[in-house]
């Protein structure tokens, strides 16, 4: 009935780091995160596939992939765009960036761009305080954020087809 | 005013690389770590006053001793590497540019606790810095640095790098043991007495990155050499964050001890563009902010921070200068609190909100007095009885807003 499975190469990632804990449960992270490298969100087919993997119900698998913001529960765009809006970024000019993305994309925060390229999420800090404004490009930081480096980042992503 | 103890390599081409690593000096301890008992190496970090970067600064050496030894169970090392309180951005420097550093620290520290297997728990957002320590531990296990026998000496130690979800709250460490565990990321309830962590129910210690590449300089140098920087009660050095309104944020090491405003004037260039200084959060968003007259005398070590009314936690300096509102800086700063409240305890969950909520109305100009009461209400119950320190640890910071600029919320009022 499930139509998920992990792919040979992740399979067998997974077999190799039960090793490496005392206990299956803790790699309900790590599958997680293989689930989303490989399919870009976490589906509840998936779900219940590393609830059979992992033991558990697909509640479970649900619960603890609901509590962390990075997990997507449905699908995002092609490029993340995850701005930090909080207070180092905020005292060095995250306000005026978020503006520029909105203004450039046509969406609000938590919204996808019709074309599905772009999602455009606001977070909170990167770890990046000291090279303000911060925010990350899929997984990529982009530091020192100006409106330029945006216009170039997203004029590129325009022109791919 | 800079002294390199950590961040020694930081400015080395490659330094991340395992033979450039070794060629300055990584793992050059190890063959005198071995040559003692793990008993003496406790010791060595006990008498070398070292505490914890994490934020709370606790004893390191005192920690360690709570491992049962010998222990009839595993027990483990889990190095904190979830760096996500506003204005910190240290830990990420180490395992930049150092990543054999922490490797180092992390054998170090495990052989003095008996572990044989440690657990980097890093924020999910690191990607870039996860793969970089993967690639470090990749080449350690190569070198036959790490594995059945570290060096070819009779100590088996095997690193996992484990990545986090993206939740401030897994930082604070049982909520980190228990994402580790595989679950969410929820507090557990402090034991009465003192005890070692525990990760699924093995005897377990959690330090912060930087506190574990603190450890082999103590080892090989003594803790004569450490305790020859900082202060009596704040010895050695800490890697310190300025970010927000100077003309130079960074990271700098810096002896505890270290005058704040010279920190400010000089090492980081001043106010950005010739600014005037209003304040500054000193330790990470979760202490109390400080005015520009209060912070004249401060030097940077937990006593001397403490006494001004505030604290050092995890010397990310967050630094404003005239042009701010603080009411705007609190909403900030609540919004967050709101978003991270791990939403176990009611009075946190829900508190949090009502607190960024009634701001949200003061900062429209729809405030009134009774709404300020309502704030300083709000953070007594946030004050009572709940899981972990998050909550009361708000309740002091927003109280510490509202008293140090009462005018500034006053003036916003109806
Ligand atoms: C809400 C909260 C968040 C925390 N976040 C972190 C963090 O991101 N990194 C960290 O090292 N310690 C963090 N801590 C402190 C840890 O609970 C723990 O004390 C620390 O990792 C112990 O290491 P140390 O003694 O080496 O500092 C946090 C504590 C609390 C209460
Ligand atoms: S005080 Fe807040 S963050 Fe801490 S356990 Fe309770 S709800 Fe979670
Ligand atoms: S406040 Fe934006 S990275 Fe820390």
């Amino acid at each position: 009935m499930s139509a998920f499975a992990l792919s040979p190469e992740n399979a067998a990632k997974f077999q190799a780091l039960l090793e490496r804990y005392p206990e299956k449960s803790s790699l309900m992270l790590p599958s997680l995160w293989m689930v989303q490298y490989q399919e870009g969100w976490i589906s509840p087919e998936a779900m219940q596939f590393l609830a059979k993997k992992l033991e558990c119900s697909a509640m479970d698998v649900y619960s603890v992939a609901s509590f962390y913001t990075m997990f997507n529960l449905k699908p995002v765009g092609k490029v993340h765009i995850q701005l930090c809006k909080t207070l180092s970024c905020m005292l060095r000019g995250s306000g005026a960036m978020q503006a520029h993305i909105e203004n450039r994309l046509g969406i609000k925060p938590g919204q996808t761009t019709n074309d599905g390229k772009f999602t455009f999420s606001l977070v909170e800090c990167l770890g990046s305080c000291g090279t303000a404004p911060c925010m990350s490009y899929n997984d990529d930081y982009v530091e020192n954020l100006t409106i330029e480096t945006l216009d170039t980042l997203i004029d590129k992503e325009l022109s791919c087809k | 005013m800079q002294v390199k103890i950590v961040s020694k390599n930081f400015d080395i081409p490659l330094s991340h690389t395992l033979d450039v690593a070794r060629a300055n000096g990584r793992y050059q301890t190890l063959e005198t770590l071995f040559s003692k008992s793990p008993d003496a190496i406790i010791s060595e970090v006990e008498k070398s006053g070292l505490r914890g970067k994490g934020g709370g600064g606790a004893l390191t050496g005192e920690k360690w001793r709570l491992i049962p030894s010998p222990s009839d169970k595993p027990t483990y090392l889990v190095v904190n590497a979830d760096e996500s309180e506003p204005g910190t951005f240290k830990d990420r420097q180490i395992l930049e540019f150092d990543p054999h550093l922490l490797i180092e620290g992390i054998i170090c520290s495990s052989y003095a606790i008996g572990a044989h297997h440690a657990y980097i728990y890093m924020r999910g957002e690191y990607v870039f810095w996860a793969k970089r320590v993967q690639e470090a531990i990749d080449e350690a296990y190569e070198a036959g640095i790490l594995g059945t026998h570290v060096l070819g000496h009779d100590y088996a130690l095997h690193v996992t790098l484990h990545r986090g979800g993206g939740a401030y709250i897994c930082g604070e460490k049982t909520a980190l043991l228990e994402s580790l565990e595989g679950k969410r990321g929820h507090p557990r309830l402090k034991p009465k007495g003192k005890e070692p962590e525990w990760f699924f129910g093995c005897p377990t210690v959690v330090n912060n990155v930087e506190t574990i590449s603190s450890v082999p300089f103590i080892v090989r140098e003594g803790f004569e050499a450490y305790r020859a920087y900082g202060t009596p009660e704040s010895p050695g050095t800490m890697l310190f964050g300025i970010s927000g309104h100077v003309e130079k944020p960074g990271v700098y090491e810096l002896p505890y001890g270290t005058p704040m405003t010279k920190v400010i004037d000089e090492l980081c260039g001043g106010i950005l563009n010739g600014g005037k200084l209003k304040a500054v959060i000193p330790g990470g968003s979760s202490v109390h902010i400080l005015r520009a007259d209060e912070i004249e005398n401060i030097t940077l070590d937990y006593e001397s921070v403490k006494a001004h009314g505030s604290s050092l936690g995890t010397g990310g300096m967050i630094v404003m200068d005239e042009s701010v509102s603080i009411p705007h800086v609190m909403k900030n700063l609540f919004e967050f609190y709101h978003h991270e409240s791990c939403g176990q305890c009611t009075p946190c969950r829900e508190g949090t909100g009502w607190v960024d909520a009634i701001l949200g109305k003061i900062l429209d100009g729809k405030g009134t007095k009774k709404d300020l009461e309502t704030i300083l209400d709000v953070c007594d119950m946030l004050n009572g009885k709940t899981i972990c320190v998050f909550a009361p640890s708000v309740a002091f910071i927003a109280q510490s807003y509202l008293k140090k600029f009462k005018e500034e919320f006053e003036a916003l009022l109806k």
